[in-house]
């Protein structure tokens, strides 16, 4: 799904998992916001650098081509938009491509964390959520209007769920672009939040991994 | 190892001082009172100055601003600070993470006051401080709680949220080795906010695992030029103070 050449961020959570599906000798560079391009998949126990690790503070390792930099060199790249594409996980997604994916307050007791968050939704190109398709409550994430804090406004272009691939469609909706075989229109649309739009032309998922 | 440009060995500066290295934590942070605005370098564990930290803490001072990316986990480190009660106010942008215990207790108890920045804002408020801007406006929070009570302006069709410049009384920096006028070379991802902070503040004091002699880090190689520190400690000497 990673076009090659692309420079991508991959952010905490579910994001990260997708470096350990990179080929370490493709095209496609990783960023972490740490102050890395070309993460790499995570060490072997035995080789493990302690001074070079990702934006989720776990060990990684450097690929090729790689390079370290300091903060204002990493925040350069993302809010320059040289990074192609942010790969966020989120809360919430709206048919107008707002995000809500920053964790703020809980109840007046813990207290909020924001991360580069922000820095990449505003500052990428391309804004792809990855998440599943309801929370645990088994809400739909993709919604007309989000209703947790955002974290920018009109960004999102591509959303992955374990449902579907779909397409922002301001005013409308969201388009689905991929699916998968195990769902109805109907049943795929009773788990989602707006309007679905080109169910019929969406390719179905050639396999559904776990 | 030397560039072809130095022309004498590095054993003829041996004798050079510039007086910046220091061999115990209280000649390294000489003059730090309460009150202070300190700049911490590090993001997670990593490139954060245990023993600089360890050793304010030690110092007993009450009513700090830190200013950090993150708000320290377990006891060690800026947790040590907040833990001890030194800390009045944190400007931060990943407070909570696994084991911020400490951070979380104070918020909860209201004993610390966060201000919570996102990251890249965070980063360039600092380098404004460093290089004498006063503000700059951002796309980075527009539309967003983070950007509430803030100027907001329209620049090609989208909103910018004004922000202003973060400047420290004291910056606390990791950095792998030193030489005597205090230039810095780093490891790996320990680098993140440590030459950022180096600019900001009216004192940088460095921790390093070693000092070398003049000339022994070749010129490309220098991440922080000595022009922006202060006084350089090594983790050994810190430890054993």
């Amino acid at each position: 799904m990673l076009p090659p050449g692309a420079i991508v961020n991959l952010g905490r959570g579910l994001p990260v998992l997708v470096a350990d599906y990179t080929r370490p000798d493709g095209n496609v560079m990783l960023q972490s916001e740490n102050g890395l391009l070309g993460t790499g998949p995570r060490p072997e126990a035995e080789d493990t650098d302690p001074t070079v690790s990702n934006a989720s503070k776990e060990p990684v390792t450097l690929r090729p081509g790689g390079s370290v930099f300091d903060l204002a060199e990493s925040f350069d790249m993302i809010r320059g938009g040289h990074v192609d594409i942010a790969l966020l996980g989120a809360f919430q997604v709206s048919a107008d491509g707002d995000i809500a994916n920053w964790a703020t307050e809980i109840g007046g007791t813990l207290p909020p964390a924001v991360g580069g968050a922000m820095d990449l939704a505003s500052g990428c190109p391309e804004v792809w959520a990855l998440m599943s398709h309801c929370d645990r409550e088994g809400k739909p994430k993709l919604v007309e209007r989000c209703t947790l804090p955002l974290t920018a406004r009109g960004v999102v272009t591509r959303i992955f769920t374990d449902k579907g691939t779909f397409e922002p469609a301001p005013g409308a909706g969201f388009r689905v672009i991929e699916r998968t075989p195990a769902l109805s229109a109907g049943a795929l649309q009773s788990l989602t939040g707006a309007p679905l739009i080109a169910f019929d032309e969406a390719r179905t998922f050639a396999t559904l991994q776990a | 190892m030397s560039a072809p440009y130095i022309t004498s060995s590095a054993s003829d500066f041996d004798e050079i001082g510039f007086g910046k290295i220091v061999s115990n934590a209280q000649l390294a942070l000489d003059g730090l009172c309460g009150g202070a605005t300190v700049l911490v370098g590090g993001f997670g564990d990593s490139g954060i100055p245990f023993g600089l930290l360890h050793a304010v803490r030690d110092l007993g001072l009450r009513e700090l601003t830190l200013v950090s990316i993150n708000a320290g986990s377990g006891l060690e480190g800026i947790a040590s600070l907040i833990a001890g009660g030194c800390v009045r106010r944190i400007v931060c942008s990943f407070p909570r993470t696994a084991g911020s215990v400490a951070f979380e207790a104070a918020y909860t108890e209201g004993t610390i006051e966060l201000e919570l920045v996102a990251m890249g804002t965070l980063v360039e408020r600092i380098r404004a401080g460093g290089n004498g801007t006063a503000a700059f406006y951002t796309r980075t929070a527009a539309d967003t709680l983070l950007a509430e009570a803030k100027e907001v302006r329209v620049f090609d069709g989208r909103p910018h949220v004004l922000e202003t410049a973060i400047r420290g009384d004291v910056a606390l920096i990791r950095a792998h080795k030193a030489d005597a006028f205090g230039n810095l070379v780093y490891r790996g991802t320990d680098r993140n906010l440590n030459p950022v902070v180096a600019k900001a503040a009216s004192r940088v004091i460095a921790e390093v695992d070693e000092v070398v002699p003049l000339g022994l880090i070749s010129p490309e190689e220098v991440v922080t030029p000595g022009v922006y520190v202060d006084r350089v400690i090594r983790s050994g000497d810190l430890h054993h103070s």
